[in-house]
């Protein structure tokens, strides 16, 4: 049978290269654009080659967010994957309470990041402020406006009172899947608790936990609007993470050069751990797989 | 190693047990002799596995009490019993070697490690992965993972009992057999009191000096495997061991004479006049299809399973079904059957019924 040659149905595609263009690859390459520009407004411009990069990677500026956010995002990793854990061994294992204890686990997880800001806000306030009343009231100099520890504290506070839940929901689903047989085996070679944990518990929670890690971790390196309500970014630049610096270049001074240069090197940080977080997962299917 | 002595135990799941049917496991008394190799048989749900779980000290009974060696351990936890259990799904701990594996009981007990690393090498041996000692645990095939749990129980050389719930579920038809001999030689060597769970016959018949036949929490029969299979004592045993099971004819029973629809036979002993659900049942082994002699059948359908022959047929509107030799020449005017009297067995609402014997009717 003769095959008919009908070009015209690649028409069908238009919408989808119509709208992909216009969300994504557009505004990426005036982005692009930018990153290679200098502009002096009246919409001038001038090429300057490599010049922001250099000058971004020269200055302090980047590396001393870029530090400050690997800092957040060990310190959270670090409180909120062992207190999940914890949380998830303590929680009940069947009827009424755990029902009742995975709502009470979800409920962090849905209030929106500006609210969450917004309550921490107004939490650790010395004035009016449950948090800052009682620590002022018992004597602790607290302020996280002005003190650049107290804000660390209040921010790291915030995002393991909002995430925890979703380390320790994981984490709770990984034991839940785990046979009973393997509870039932080392009560007969009288493993103690800790090997139980050790040996049982952990192994079979290790695909749960990485892609809780992962998942902490790539949300945490991105974190914007908690910490922008609570502090601005402030005391100073003390708690100024990677994207709250890029929106005070790119909005609050409008460098557009500098800021565009500076979005596509965190870009590409975050392609780079993506790669990571998938390489990963793709490992611990093939290792499950086999075992 | 113990005997294992059960005293009117029994084990319902739910709180509150009012009737019968709460139970689990119905009341039992049952003691399980050192050192010999029983099989708990049944189908799924009828109360092996509570039952074991019950001796390993994994559940707490509802009533009744376990002694181990005449000693109460009823409210004993699972390590003060000693017992070795082996699961139906292969339990390895992934993140050791399977020498790791084979000491975790040992070194939990604490003993000293000159001991722990003799007792391995040589459970390793025997099992057979002596030559895997160090490799991870985790990337290992099902059987090899259940020899390793089993490797676990006979690692202590001073366990009560061994108790398999059925072991052999997710392994290859080709490795059951392996496995099995496996067993039955550790059995010899260290003469360990076994209970083996499981509801494949075949299992149960070559591994048991006993069996133990479970229905809906009750236990109905324990005996060897010639007993169950020439003296099944409740119907569902006739029905359950055996392939095809037991033929069970409805007829109507008087002394010596079992008659149905004014056809009569006659039965080696005097069984009385028993009222109830009576049922004749006899071996389809033991059934002949004959032209002329005997109870008229139905022929349904021949299947041809390589040694034998299986013919099905009707006989008083039940079906019955008859094993003859590869050989045996079916002709079409073979249409009766007779039963060898010295096998048939009269049933009377599900149990066995004993011949009278003479003078006392």
């Amino acid at each position: 049978m003769e095959k008919t040659v009908n070009q015209r149905a690649w028409f069908l595609v238009l919408p989808v290269l119509v709208l992909v263009a216009f969300s994504s690859v557009i505004p990426m390459m005036t982005v692009v654009n930018y990153s290679f520009q200098d502009s002096f407004g009246g919409n001038e411009f001038f090429w300057v080659g490599l010049e922001w990069y250099q000058e971004l990677l020269r200055s302090g500026r980047l590396w001393d967010a870029f530090g400050r956010q690997l800092l957040f995002s060990s310190i959270i990793l670090a409180i909120e994957i062992p207190l999940g854990i914890l949380v998830a061994l303590s929680m009940p294992k069947k009827g009424w309470a755990a029902s009742v204890c995975l709502v009470l686990m979800a409920l962090p997880l849905l209030i929106p990041y500006n609210v969450v800001g917004t309550i921490w806000q107004v939490f650790g306030r010395a004035d009016i402020g449950l948090l800052g009343r009682t620590l002022s009231d018992l004597g602790i100099s607290y302020n996280y406006a002005q003190n650049a520890f107290d804000a660390w504290v209040t921010v790291i506070a915030m995002d393991v009172w909002h995430w925890t839940s979703l380390v320790a929901l994981l984490a709770y689903a990984g034991l839940r899947s785990i046979p009973s047989a393997y509870y039932q085996a080392a009560e007969i070679d009288q493993a103690s608790r800790w090997s139980v944990f050790r040996y049982i518990e952990l192994p079979k929670m290790r695909g749960v936990l990485i892609i809780a890690i992962l998942l902490r971790f790539m949300d945490s390196f991105m974190i914007y609007t908690e910490p922008f309500v609570l502090t601005g970014g402030g005391p100073g630049n003390s708690t100024t993470f990677l994207s709250i610096d890029l929106v005070k270049m790119a909005l609050g001074q409008f460098d557009l050069g500098p800021a565009a240069a500076f979005s596509l090197m965190y870009f590409l940080v975050i392609l780079l751990i993506s790669y990571v977080f998938y390489t990963v997962m793709i490992t611990i299917d093939k290792d499950e797989a086999k075992a | 190693m113990a005997s294992i002595t059960l005293e009117a135990l029994a084990h319902a799941y739910h709180p509150n047990p009012k009737s019968d049917d709460d139970f689990a496991l119905k009341e039992l008394n049952q003691t399980w002799e050192d050192g010999r190799a029983y099989a708990l048989l049944g189908p799924s749900g009828c109360g092996k596995t509570t039952l074991l779980n019950l001796m390993s000290g994994l559940l707490k009974p509802t009533r009744g009490r376990i002694l181990f060696d005449g000693k109460d351990v009823t409210a004993s936890s699972t390590a003060e019993r000693n017992i070795a259990q082996v699961f139906q799904f292969p339990v390895v701990y992934d993140t050791m070697t399977v020498g790791e594996n084979l000491a975790f009981p040992l070194r939990n007990r604490g003993m000293d490690s000159q001991y722990i690393s003799e007792r391995v090498a040589r459970v390793a041996e025997m099992i057979g992965l002596e030559v895997r000692v160090h490799q991870k645990a985790r990337g290992l095939t099902a059987d090899l993972k259940q020899k390793i749990s089993l490797g676990r129980g006979v690692v202590r050389d001073d366990v009560n009992a061994m108790l398999f719930d059925e072991p052999l579920t997710v392994i290859d038809p080709h490795l059951k057999w392996e496995l099995r001999t496996q067993l039955k030689s550790l059995h010899r060597e260290f003469g360990h009191t076994m209970i083996y769970v499981t509801h494949d016959q075949t299992e149960a018949l070559t591994f048991a000096e006993q069996v133990v036949v479970m229905h809906e929490g009750r236990v109905v029969q324990i005996g060897t495997p010639q007993e169950l299979f020439e003296r099944p004592s409740h119907a569902f045993v006739g029905y359950f061991i055996g392939s095809p099971g037991m033929n069970f004819v409805p007829m109507s029973v008087d002394g010596r004479i079992a008659q149905n629809g004014g056809r009569t036979i006659d039965l080696a002993a005097d069984y009385g006049n028993p009222q109830g659900n009576v049922l004749l049942g006899i071996r389809p082994e033991f059934v002949t299809l004959t032209k002329g002699d005997g109870l008229p059948v139905g022929i349904n359908r021949i299947q041809d399973a390589g040694r034998h022959k299986i013919i099905n047929a009707t006989l008083f509107d039940a079906e019955i079904n008859i094993v003859a030799d590869a050989g045996f020449a079916i002709e079409s005017d073979m249409t009766n059957v007779t039963f060898d009297p010295s096998k048939v067995g009269i049933f009377c609402d599900d149990w066995r019924l004993e011949s009278v014997k003479e003078g006392t009717r």
